[in-house]
């Protein structure tokens, strides 16, 4: 009996988790102009709205040049400090650590109220260029955490034994350190990009109607006009949610085999 | 400390140095001057910047002496922009009533007799008054908690007092009890929901316990706008939850869940549960498996052997769960912004309003710097317990 209640109540949390985000699939391919059930017939219009309207394709387009920006800035400046950090104890390091961390903590919109006023006193409102600082900002915790993860996989015995072999340092980093420690780096790209593509409240306050992205337009509408297009732009982002958690498990697997061969 | 070390410290700080100028630059300055912006208010002294010198031996309560008056004449001489003079004016007629036309006339005057002394005092006896001139002094000051206080409903009398504002100049204390009571329940509701969940994935093992922990994170993942877009449609009047109960016959009309309370604590608790689950699951399995065994063989009933044993050791990842969500929620944005009504708007939608809507960045700032204060509170009580040993022993 108990057991039995247990049961029905992790499925009832599992669903209320779920169901949501299950229930907009199957929307994004009905006919109708109404967002829900039941559906009108199935059809790619919205897709192909999706695809080819002007706003939309804009949308697409700054958020994969502004994602893709974030994630080189981010994961150039987190992994550079995660190997700084490695190995190191002392207050100094230590502050670091805290401090690189505090963008996660700090509300996002009193950052947005910060930046804003800076911004507009050096010139960067409205701009691209801020707007990728802004993104980089919040999104490098998550970059040295990740990298700081991959690297402290790195074995000092494995990086001494290369170069007890005659590797330079700089060839024990590039063949040793690197590729061990490549698949944390690689997630925490895979972070900075998705935590870009989310992004809303920063873009709000920063930029301007030609900074808009996917998410910046799905909060836009959500807000003034409905249209079926959200349910579009949500299916791609579950898919490609899904994939990636699938990839950062097989990443993940590939490691620890890289870490402890047989 | 060797040779090689010292270098490798340098090799390291050198690695560290492009992070620490780019969080101080965009992370520490913008903090930073939401700090300054908060308290300062130069307005008035860009447009009188003589005067703060002359009135030095004034006794604030008889006539101006003449110093201060060829001080006055000689500020408003030296605008030459008239949006200095205007904001000053703007910020000075509600400190002082009838300052605008005041300062209209005697700039008029000033213009007029270019290069001669004027004669404040015939352009309008209001400038024998101790108060006009009070009111221009005392706001000469770079620095003001005016906007701190305005931010949590005070202000200052004509004496200098701190006092309540009046009701309709007041509203922020509504705002800010909104959005703790909002955190509050949405922090309650994830410990009801949570609590047992996290009991359940720590006693199962297996793809059982992959499945509830995927439930959590595949959400926890997804993009914070599909989420609330998920509610958004969930929620609508023709939305899944009211098909579903009104095609049952639990009620016979829709629901009304969006755009009001519910739908906005609904859709918080959805968001937040991941960071209350989590935090109390790996305090769970951290302990040692035979505990539920020993008490139920010394005789324990097992809701007795929960509430002595499991729940005090758990307490811990409760907390520290509760502190998370709590910290989280009372900085909601696109929730309140999108599936909420304009009496569900949070201290967030009041910082945007005036940071983006009215381009008042004083009072954005002071709203934000309580916001932030709250915020770094928790965060430091939240880390040492995080810190710190296990509580309960």
């Amino acid at each position: 009996m108990l057991k039995f209640l247990k049961g029905i109540y992790g499925v009832a949390v599992a669903c209320f988790m779920v169901v949501p985000l299950a229930a907009i699939l199957p929307l994004a391919f009905n006919d109708g102009v109404l967002i829900n059930y039941p559906m009108n017939g199935v059809s790619l219009r919205w897709f192909d709205e999706l695809l080819t309207s002007a706003v939309w394709k804009r949308a697409i387009i700054n958020s994969l040049v502004i994602g893709t920006a974030t994630a080189l800035l981010a994961t150039s400046l987190g992994t550079l400090a995660a190997l700084g950090l490695r190995n190191r104890s002392g207050t100094f390091y230590s502050i670091c650590r805290t401090a690189f961390l505090l963008p996660m903590v700090a509300p996002v919109v009193v950052l947005g109220v910060g930046m804003q006023i800076i911004f507009s006193r050096i010139g960067l409102l409205n701009t691209y260029t801020g707007i990728i600082i802004a993104h980089t900002v919040v999104a490098l915790p998550f970059v040295v955490i990740s990298a700081g993860t991959g690297l402290a996989g790195v074995s000092p015995v494995t990086e001494r034994a290369a170069a007890s072999l005659g590797a330079a340092p700089f060839t024990v980093f590039r063949r040793v350190t690197l590729p061990i420690a490549f698949p944390g780096i690689l997630s925490g790209a895979i972070f900075a990009f998705a935590t870009s593509l989310d992004e809303v409240i920063l873009l709000l306050f920063l930029g301007s109607a030609s900074q808009r992205t996917l998410a910046r337009e799905m909060f836009a509408q959500l807000r003034d006009n409905l249209t079926p297009v959200i349910a579009a732009v949500a299916f791609l982002f579950i898919i490609g949610t899904l994939l990636l958690s699938v990839l950062s498990v097989v990443i993940r697997r590939r490691r620890s085999v890289a870490i402890m061969p047989e | 400390m060797t040779k090689g070390d010292a270098r490798g410290h340098w090799r390291s700080a050198a690695m560290l140095a492009p992070l620490i100028l780019f969080s101080a630059l965009f992370f520490l300055w913008p903090l930073a001057s939401v700090m300054t912006v908060a308290v300062s208010d130069p307005v008035i002294l860009r447009a009188f910047p003589g005067l703060g010198a002359a009135s030095e031996d004034w006794s604030r309560n008889g006539p101006p002496t003449p110093a201060m008056q060829r001080a006055l004449v000689d500020d408003i001489r030296s605008i030459d922009d008239a949006q200095v003079l205007g904001a000053a004016v703007r910020r000075l007629n509600a400190a002082h009533a009838g300052f605008r036309s005041l300062m209209g006339r005697t700039a008029a005057a000033v213009r007029s007799q270019d290069g001669t002394d004027v004669d404040l005092f015939a352009v309008d006896a209001r400038w024998r008054e101790p108060e006009p001139w009070r009111a221009i002094i005392d706001g000469l000051s770079p620095y003001t908690d005016e906007f701190l206080l305005a931010a949590i409903d005070y202000g200052r009398d004509e004496n200098g007092a701190i006092t309540r504002l009046p009701p309709d100049k007041s509203g922020n204390r509504y705002v800010f009890a909104r959005t703790i009571w909002i955190a509050l329940q949405v922090t309650a509701a994830t410990i009801a929901i949570g609590l047992p969940y996290a009991l359940l994935m720590a006693s199962v093992t297996g793809w059982t316990r992959h499945a509830l922990m995927a439930a959590l994170l595949v959400p926890m993942w997804t993009s914070v706008l599909v989420r609330t877009a998920a509610w958004f449609i969930m929620l609508q009047d023709q939305g899944l939850i009211n098909e579903v109960l009104v095609g049952t016959g639990l009620t016979r009309d829709p629901l009304t869940l969006l755009f009001n309370r519910a739908g906005v604590l609904i859709s918080m608790t959805h968001q937040t549960l991941p960071y209350m689950v989590l935090p109390i699951f790996s305090v769970l399995v951290s302990l040692p498996k035979s505990l539920m065994p020993a008490a139920a063989s010394l005789g324990a009933h097992p809701l007795r052997a929960f509430w002595r044993i499991l729940l005090p050791l758990s307490l811990r990842g409760i907390v520290s769960g509760a502190l998370l969500v709590f910290m989280t929620s009372i900085g909601f944005y696109i929730v309140p912004a999108l599936v909420g009504g304009p009496r569900d708007q949070l201290i967030s939608s009041l910082i945007a309003h005036y940071a983006t809507g009215t381009a008042n960045w004083q009072m954005a700032s002071a709203l934000g710097l309580v916001l932030l204060g709250m915020t770094g509170c928790l965060y430091a009580v939240y880390s040492r317990f995080a810190g710190s040993g296990q509580i309960g022993r």
